[in-house]
């Protein structure tokens, strides 16, 4: 409970935390307020936001209701940035950790590759992951973990570095446990507290970066998403522009409240550090 | 300045190896497309089976996987990236058309996000915790929660569809026929919306940078030291305190700016911008996978030189940057 109240202290951290749980009574509430095909046609088209009641933020170009929508949608942003983030944060913890841990030729091969990996622009390597392998909701995850997982691996391998000449580490060595032990087991745990701490702003850009894909038409084709709607509402940008506005809005708060959220952790931990 | 040459050195030793695995990286993704170049050209010119083996037999698509690699890097070794289907040229030339465009577009947004991003957060970094300072990094979080092609849509409804003050897309009026100042006018203009776009996303990041390592300075010996010594406040803040939060900020900028070239893609997408991201969109929609190959393996080029200037750039800014290598 203290942990919670000392998280809830900056007004920030509470405005990320409403945000997210918003998000998140949005995505688990879609099919309950809104059961269906979101992307079946509600009404008239372009019906403006306000009018009727029963659209209360009015019809796209095809007249789907532009709630259901923003509704469904919440689900792609939310599984998608926390998929690809997560895969990121596995794959960068494993490779830092054996780079770190072993040293010598490894290390220099396997960051070598995560060098390559930062050379080539990120989202170009999704854009041609994604144009390779065919667009869906699992290639997308993994289309934005091949360019997200660098900065995790960065980060553990410089934590290993620190911790491997510790004493338990050597204590270890001494019962003769197998290397791949220690590394995984003993030094890894040790060396996630600052991964982790990298966690809000790789869901933020993951967020962010499939909604550029989607924007660009290489989301999953049979998912709504904020990005497919606001170049959805782009082809009516004169006439209409609330189409592109209200989802990028949406856009907008949820990475918001993704960074402030992950602002008052990282206080919240660090707080709690330097009392102990 | 024999530091700086030993720095540069090692660097490009280790940048082609860099280099090395991206190229094996391309080539297995190219691997992996579904059909080859033969396909690609049969289906825009057509032809039967037998014209389908000679022209893999004379491409050279029938060998080992190790063999084309080897040619792919003897082929890249001569500048060759290969014919583009999409516009019946060379992709090395398609690609040299489109780059100014983008390396204009860049330089302009990192300009902006740089200059100004820094100096807003030397402001906020003035006096940390003040109002000011609270209300920039705010503002900066919600800047960097923007994304940028949104953003782009945005300023054109307000500016360009709206107001009318500025054009809607493009990199120039076309057939215009203006030439010297006149069209680097027109140029400058068509350049405002997607330059602002870009940059100030960034910008956000420069600030926030900018505002920590002034706090951090703050806390430092040395401005003590210049506070009893009697030098003004504004003395302190810009010589010493913003002076010593700028050098990473130079780092920064190298690392950006693979980012800034992904975030060109949507830009150039949105604003109509004729340069090598609007080429990747389209590469992309026309299922043209050695060209967007071909585009990322410039692009990692370009981010490693940048890089490389940047390190040069930081060796003459910082004494102690490679001054044990220079020794040894």
């Amino acid at each position: 409970m203290s942990v919670l109240r000392r998280f809830l202290r900056t007004p920030e951290a509470i405005a990320g935390a409403i945000i997210l749980a918003a998000l998140f009574a949005m995505a688990l509430s879609a099919s309950l307020f809104f059961p269906g095909d979101p992307q079946a046609i509600a009404g008239p088209a372009l019906l403006p936001p306000f009018q009727d009641w029963g659209l209360p933020l009015g019809t796209d170009r095809l007249g789907r209701d532009v709630l259901a929508e923003l509704f469904h949608g919440s689900r792609t942003s939310l599984a998608v940035g926390l998929a690809a983030a997560a895969a990121a944060l596995v794959i960068g913890a494993i490779v830092g950790t054996l780079a770190g841990f072993a040293g010598g030729l490894v290390d220099e091969v396997l960051m070598r590759i995560t060098d390559a990996f930062q050379t080539v622009p990120s989202f170009l390597l999704a854009l041609a992951f994604v144009s390779v392998v065919g667009p869906s909701l699992g290639v997308v995850v993994v289309a934005i973990a091949l360019g997200a997982w660098t900065g995790p691996a960065r980060v553990a391998r410089a934590e290993v570095l620190s911790i491997r000449e510790r004493d338990y580490v050597a204590g270890a060595r001494v019962i003769g446990m197998h290397p791949l032990e220690i590394a995984f087991r003993e030094v890894l745990p040790n060396a996630l507290p600052p991964v982790l701490a990298l966690s809000s702003v790789i869901v933020a850009a993951a967020i962010l970066t499939e909604a550029a894909l989607s924007f660009l038409g290489l989301g999953d084709p049979n998912r709504v998403t904020w990005g497919g709607m606001i170049a959805e509402g782009r082809t009516v940008l004169r006439t209409a522009p609330f189409l592109s506005v209200i989802p990028g809005v949406a856009l907008v708060l949820t990475v918001l409240g993704v960074y402030l959220a992950g602002e008052g952790v990282v206080e919240t931990t660090a707080v709690r550090r330097s009392l102990s | 300045m024999t530091r700086a040459l030993t720095l540069l050195r090692r660097r490009l030793l280790g940048s082609t190896f860099v280099l090395l695995i991206v190229v094996i990286g391309t080539f297995l993704l190219l691997e992996a497309a579904p059909g080859d170049a033969v396909d690609a050209y049969i289906v825009s010119t057509g032809g039967d089976t037998g014209m389908i083996e000679l022209l893999r037999h004379r491409w050279g698509l029938d060998q080992s996987e190790l063999t084309r690699l080897a040619n792919y890097l003897w082929a890249l070794l001569h500048l060759d990236l290969g014919q583009s289907v999409t516009f019946s040229r060379p992709i090395r030339d398609v690609i040299l058309e489109r780059l100014p465009t983008t390396l204009l577009l860049m330089g302009s947004a990192t300009a902006l996000s740089f200059g100004l991003g820094s100096s807003l957060g030397i402001y906020a970094g003035a006096r940390p915790g003040s109002f000011r300072d609270r209300f920039l990094s705010i503002g900066s979080l919600a800047l960097y929660a923007v994304p940028g092609f949104w953003l782009g849509l945005v300023l054109i409804v307000i500016f360009a569809v709206d107001l009318r003050w500025l054009p809607i897309g493009g990199i120039e009026t076309i057939a215009s026929s203006k030439t010297g100042l006149a069209r680097a006018a027109d140029i400058a203009i068509h350049l405002v919306l997607p330059v602002s776009a870009l940059g100030f996303i960034y910008l956000a990041l420069y600030l926030r940078m900018m505002r920590a390592g002034m706090a951090e300075a703050w806390r430092q010996d040395f401005v003590l030291a210049a506070r009893s010594r009697g030098l003004s406040r504004r003395r302190i803040v810009l010589a010493h305190v913003a002076r010593n939060a700028l050098l990473p900020l130079v780092t920064m900028l190298g690392l950006q700016s693979a980012q800034m070239l992904g975030g060109s893609v949507v830009i150039e997408s949105v604003f109509a911008v004729p340069g090598l991201g609007r080429l990747a969109q389209e590469a992309v929609a026309a299922r043209d996978t050695p060209l967007l190959l071909g585009i990322i393996l410039t692009s990692a080029v370009l981010v490693i030189v940048v890089n490389l200037l940047v390190d040069v750039a930081y060796a003459f800014l910082d004494p102690r940057v490679g001054a044990s290598e220079a020794g040894a």
